[in-house]
């Protein structure tokens, strides 16, 4: 015990005296949560419209005005040109392009099919999905109103619409800040948490005070375990912070129990901690341990359901996702804050959260090298 | 010097890396207190031996036995009671003096007030009770080797192994470093050092001349100059290093 404290005491002074690394370890992780949490959204404000309305008529007007007045869209342009629109778009200018062609006032009042031409900047397929919703729900909305005008004048039977309602169960208003922010808290805590014992022990290996460790009767699990603690403080430490920044700027409801939350990241940071340390271990340069960190927090992270929703992969990577601690971690914090999971909801998470770490840091130990 | 009492015990030493051999054969015994010269060439196997002496490497084959230890099977009880200075520096550069004497003292079991009353005594002998909180990075080469010197030997160890511990260090701060290994002798630490300057082996009691992984000469540094009859180890030691393949 009493080496373990001088272990410790030698690894926070090192930490505490590295001034280039103290505002990567504190600073970036708050500025990259408020940043992204703001500028990685999902929700659509912005849509620029080029509108060509070769109808003029009170309909297509109407229409129009339809989109002006709704804040998710900017109408650019309205004009005559299907070529003219085609070309804004090209330049990227434009999002999508709204055409009425000539008779579509009419064809609406004898009640015949009118139609609308929409074009959409289909480069990103996941925002050109969403324009295309939000531009059918305009539409829809258009088409109830002048239905029930309609009814109102010639006083016959309403034509049925079907109309579906839907309530969004704990995040009721579909906002985008309660479900990432989350997700952006595991992957800060795990960035720091990774990269910093995974360049740790190898810095000792670059400058050669580990040889002079090596000759020293320091258990290998001592040395490693003294490298562990400090960084497992720290992420405590950056989630606290977050979990205050998620509370007090961006009003996220939490719904379950905070020290649960620390109770898990306890778990999850040692495996994290411990994989960085086996990656240490196991290059001779802080530059490789650089590459491999990044290497996997990259395969971890895009498969975690962070960015892209876990149940739309493919079969095989659903399942690699079993391997994936980020994954767990994510799924468990939503859990928590946003459905107010117990901890007998997330018990077989955390259990496999508890084998990685115990695996981790075991091999991490094992594979450590005294003796060359 | 105690000539009854061995301290290291080494018989038919092999280190092979692949098919070249870096320790061929070694032979040799230290007795307690010796001060012990480990000369040779560049490339001629030191490093390689002290290694294995130390428990950092393993050796191919061979018996060997330091402070009574075997390096096979009580390489952690071997390495409780020796010490070691590569040539790499390796105090902590970002840790103050005192910080540093702290870690070393703290990791080999010393209780916080061992270490702070041996501490004061240590700054007093080196002169550098004024130099106690300043980083090491603050601090001149020679004063650092000294350092790590002091610290190799803070917890009293059987045998302390010096990996050419003057290197690129001024003429006085040498002689300075020397008085101390004598202290250390006379305190009965046994000294194991490696060494390029030919007038440090005429410090030694007894110097090993390695050549191409063999020790080709092994004597004390008086009886070595007449069996080359030669005028200072310099001589002794290019007579024997001419013969070298694995010059770098």
């Amino acid at each position: 015990m009493r080496i373990l404290k001088y272990l410790l005491q030698k690894e926070f002074l090192q930490i505490f005296r590295n001034k280039s690394m103290l505002p990567i370890i504190f600073v970036m992780p708050i500025l990259q949560l408020c940043v992204l949490s703001f500028a990685a959204t999902y929700d659509m404000k912005n849509t620029n419209l080029y509108i060509v309305d070769k109808d003029l008529s009170s309909h297509s007007r109407q229409l129009i005005s339809k989109f002006s007045g709704s804040p998710f869209f900017t109408v650019k342009e309205i004009a005559f040109s299907v070529e003219e629109a085609e070309k804004e778009l090209y330049k990227d200018e434009i999002d999508a392009i709204l055409v009425f062609d000539k008779g579509f006032g009419e064809h609406l009042d004898l009640q015949a099919n009118a139609s609308i031409q929409v074009l959409v900047n289909a480069i990103n397929a996941s925002s050109a999905g969403l324009y295309n919703a939000y531009i059918s729900s305009v539409i829809q909305d258009y088409n109830s109103i002048i239905n029930t005008d309609m009814i109102s004048v010639d006083g016959t039977t309403p034509m049925q619409l079907v109309q579906s309602t839907y309530l969004h169960q704990f995040n009721p208003e579909m906002k985008y800040i309660p479900y990432m922010l989350p997700g952006l808290l595991v992957l800060l805590v795990t960035v720091v948490g990774l990269f910093l014992s995974a360049m740790n022990v190898v810095r000792e290996k670059e400058i050669g005070t580990i040889e002079q460790i090596n000759v020293t009767p320091i258990k290998k699990s001592q040395f490693l375990i003294a490298k562990l603690i400090p960084f497992l403080v720290i992420g405590f430490f950056e989630l606290a912070i977050g979990l205050c920044i998620a509370a007090f700027v961006f009003n996220i409801p939490f719904l379950g129990s905070v020290w649960l939350i620390f109770l898990v990241a306890f778990v999850y940071l040692i495996g994290i901690l411990g994989f960085g340390l086996l990656i240490s271990t196991q290059t001779n340069t802080q530059q490789q341990a650089m590459f491999i960190a990044w290497f996997f927090m990259v395969i971890f992270l895009l498969m975690s359901g962070l960015f892209t929703p876990v149940e739309s992969m493919p079969e095989w990577g659903q399942k690699l996702n079993y391997f994936n601690p980020i994954a767990y971690f994510i799924k468990i914090i939503r859990m928590i804050l946003l459905k107010g999971s117990g901890l007998m909801d997330i018990l077989k998470d955390i259990a496999i959260l508890g084998a990685f770490a115990i695996a981790s840091v075991t091999i991490a130990v094992n594979r450590h090298r005294k003796v060359a | 010097m105690n000539k009854d009492v061995k301290v290291i015990r080494v018989k038919n030493l092999y280190k092979k890396f692949g098919d070249f051999t870096a320790n061929d054969n070694l032979s040799f015994e230290v007795s307690k207190g010796e001060i012990f010269g480990f000369l040779g060439a560049n490339g001629a196997g030191k490093t390689t031996a002290i290694k294995i002496l130390c428990g950092l490497s393993y050796p191919s084959s061979g018996e060997i036995s330091v402070a009574g230890f075997d390096v096979y099977k009580e390489r952690e009880l071997l390495k409780r009671n020796i010490g070691y200075m590569s040539q790499k520096f390796s105090l902590y550069e970002d840790l103050t003096v005192y910080e540093n004497i702290r870690f070393y003292g703290g990791i080999y079991g010393m209780t916080k007030q061992e270490i702070d009353t041996k501490t004061n005594g240590l700054l007093d002998q080196l002169d550098l009770q004024h130099s106690r909180n300043k980083r090491i990075s603050s601090l001149p080469l020679g004063w650092k080797q000294k350092l790590a010197f002091s610290v190799a030997i803070f917890h009293n160890p059987e045998i302390v192994f010096l990996d050419e511990p003057t290197g690129g260090v001024d003429p006085v701060t040498r002689r300075q470093f020397w008085d101390l290994i004598y202290e250390a002798s006379r305190a009965g630490i046994t000294i194991f050092v490696t060494t390029h300057y030919m007038d440090e082996a005429e410090y030694c009691d007894r110097v090993s001349i390695m050549v191409d992984g063999r020790v080709e000469a092994l004597d004390t540094p008086t009886k070595l100059k007449e069996q080359f009859n030669a005028l200072d180890m310099d001589q002794v030691f290019l007579s024997l290093a001419r013969k070298a393949k694995n010059v770098e």
